[in-house]
């Protein structure tokens, strides 16, 4: 449905240098899948939301929204995706209604009357649609946002932090909607720097900030990066022993430091005795066992500040 | 070729914010009724002046503006020449009120943080450049119209006689209004939107893009003091500078403004 090959976009800047903001980025995100974009702040993703709904030029590389080339097809790319923009600004001295129905006629929405009703009935915002939008609260901004993403029923939806600046019970709401939105057909694409938010609504997560570093499901996200780490004090580490460890068949990795072994499981309850009849059996000396704990956030800024992984 | 659909729809956007905004619709309102009024004013005071007293006023005129009255009588004449200066006032209706509408519509998007959602959809930059370029010129151009209607109305009432009206509604006069006053409201907004993109104050935009005005008081000043005389050469003169600066600020507008120069520069 998306699909990127070394998109790369380069900011020229005045008196200063060259600002790479996304750098080679190749992914494929598939129909009808929640596809989460996660980066901190300044990862990029705004810049690469913008490039795929072909507000902005990417400076190399190629990318097909929909099956269409962006450069070469924006207009068919744009009648096919929905975005709702970082800052999603509205025309405050004019109706919910209206500022629906601006959009529904820009997009050549056939009964754009009916569009608008179904989506402000949909988010709740019928009651008010003769209100100026400036006197909205901005949960409310956010779900007339929302409506006006999805106003031409595109196939692609674009999401820049939906949930950023609002208070946790509008952010709730509009978590929920998203919620609803899956599985409906529709391909979402959601930019976030909140993990939980992430792991909550997604089918696939990209974790990226200028490079594309991973992209997997949660469970495996969690996994492989997440996962539970136990760490065994030996008195002294014998030769061998890391891979006699790693050969179990529930251990995801194991590695040294100095004379303490560290062996990466997903369920240590059941498994560390094996671990620990093992090491016994190959003559090692326990002192102490302990589990690390790496709250998700320590093992995704971990992830986003080493430029090398991969 | 720019669709009906998308420029209409952002024309009447662009109208339904104006209809708002109560500063600006005064202006578009009130200006050029204040406009049609002054000279209006002057008319009906001079009536009761200008009964004979001939040589008075035809020894001082310069000798282009004696070639007006020919025909007329010193009365006639005074009445006409007073008058005749003010068609300079429908030329800067035209000015001002794109001036006064288009910040609003420019820096309106950026405070509004309007415009990116805007720009994702499939209208193309010249439907949105259109747009809002007529969203300002229609009502100058409409207001000039009127307020000269206005005026051409009171007139026929207070002038002295049938040859004063027709020479104050002559060929130039009626170029000036009808032809070179759309042309100068094009300018003024091409103008007015590239001083916006620039801003982030709407008031400050727009007074700026106020001193679009300033030529037009120039020769009107030059023409009472008597420097100048606004005849059929200048008005052919104006009338092709109007038009060709018009074409160049146009083809410049449509080919700086890409899609990412629009967002970068007006959010
Ligand atoms: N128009 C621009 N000109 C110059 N630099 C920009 C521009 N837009 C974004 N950037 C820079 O590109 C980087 C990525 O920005 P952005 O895509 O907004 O990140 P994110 O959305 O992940 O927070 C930032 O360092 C930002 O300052
Ligand atoms: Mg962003």
């Amino acid at each position: 449905m998306i699909h990127t090959e070394n998109l790369t976009r380069i900011f020229q800047r005045k008196g200063e240098p060259p600002l790479t903001a996304v750098e080679n980025l190749s992914i494929d995100v598939r129909r009808g899948e929640v596809f989460g974009f996660l980066g901190p702040n300044g990862a990029g993703k705004t810049t690469t939301i913008r490039m795929l709904a072909c507000l902005i030029r990417p400076t190399s590389g190629e990318a097909l929204v929909n099956g269409y080339r962006v450069g070469e097809d924006n207009d068919a790319i744009r009648r096919s995706v929905g975005i709702l923009t970082e800052t999603p600004g509205m025309y405050d001295n004019l109706s919910a209604a209206y500022n629906l129905s601006i959009f529904a006629r820009l997009y050549g929405v056939d009964d754009a009357d009916a569009q608008v009703e179904k989506y402000l009935r949909m988010l709740g915002l019928w009651e008010r649609r003769h209100d100026e939008v400036g006197e909205f609260s901005k949960g409310m901004r956010q779900k007339l946002a929302l409506a006006r993403a999805l106003i031409h029923e595109p196939e692609i939806l674009f999401l820049d932090e939906p949930t950023a600046g609002l208070d946790p019970e509008a952010a709730r709401l509009v978590r929920a909607f998203i919620s609803d939105l899956r599985g409906q057909g529709r391909t979402i694409f959601l930019c976030t720097h909140n993990l939980d938010e992430a792991d909550r609504l997604c089918d696939r997560i990209a974790v990226f900030k200028t490079r594309l570093l991973v992209v997997d499901t949660p469970t495996n996200l969690r996994r492989k990066l997440f996962g539970r780490q136990v760490v065994f004090h030996l008195r002294a580490l014998s030769p061998g022993l890391v891979d006699r460890v790693m050969g179990l068949p529930f251990v995801h990795h194991a590695e040294s430091i100095d004379n303490k072994l560290l062996v990466r499981l997903a369920d240590p309850e059941t498994h560390n005795p094996d671990i620990i009849r093992a090491l016994v059996e190959a003559g090692a000396d326990i002192q102490f066992v302990g589990e690390l704990r790496y709250s998700l956030e320590d093992v995704y800024l971990q992830l986003v500040n080493t430029p090398s992984t991969t | 070729m720019p669709s009906p659909i998308a420029v209409k729809t952002i024309i009447r956007k662009e109208w339904a914010e104006l209809y708002k905004n109560t500063l600006v619709l005064g202006t578009v309102v009130f200006l050029p009724l204040f406009l049609a009024a002054l000279p209006l004013l002057i008319l009906w005071a001079s009536g009761d002046i200008m009964g004979g007293t001939a040589e008075a006023v035809g020894s001082e005129l310069p000798p282009q503006m004696g070639d007006l009255c020919r025909g007329l009588s010193s009365g006639e004449c005074g009445q006409l020449l007073i008058v005749s200066q003010f068609t300079l006032f429908f030329m800067m209706i035209p000015l001002f009120i794109p001036a006064t509408i288009a910040p609003y519509s420019i820096v309106g998007e950026k405070t509004q943080r309007s415009l990116e959602p805007l720009l994702a959809t499939p209208i193309s930059t010249v439907e949105l450049l259109l747009g809002k370029n007529l969203a300002a010129v229609i009502p100058a151009v409409l207001a000039t119209w009127f307020a000269y209607a206005f005026f051409a109305i009171g007139a026929r009432l207070l002038v002295a006689s049938p040859q004063v009206f027709s020479r104050l509604f002559g060929p130039d006069d009626l170029l000036q209004v009808l032809v070179i006053g759309p042309l100068l409201a094009v300018f003024s907004v091409d103008l007015a939107i590239m001083i916006s993109s620039r801003s982030n104050d709407a008031r400050v935009a727009q007074q700026i893009s106020s001193l679009v005005v300033l030529p037009i008081v120039f020769l009107f000043i030059g023409q009472l003091a008597g420097i100048l005389v606004f005849n059929t050469l200048l008005t052919y003169i104006l009338l092709l500078a109007a038009f060709f600066i018009d074409i160049i600020l146009t083809y410049l507008s449509v080919h700086v403004f890409d899609r990412e120069t629009i967002l970068t520069r007006w959010s």
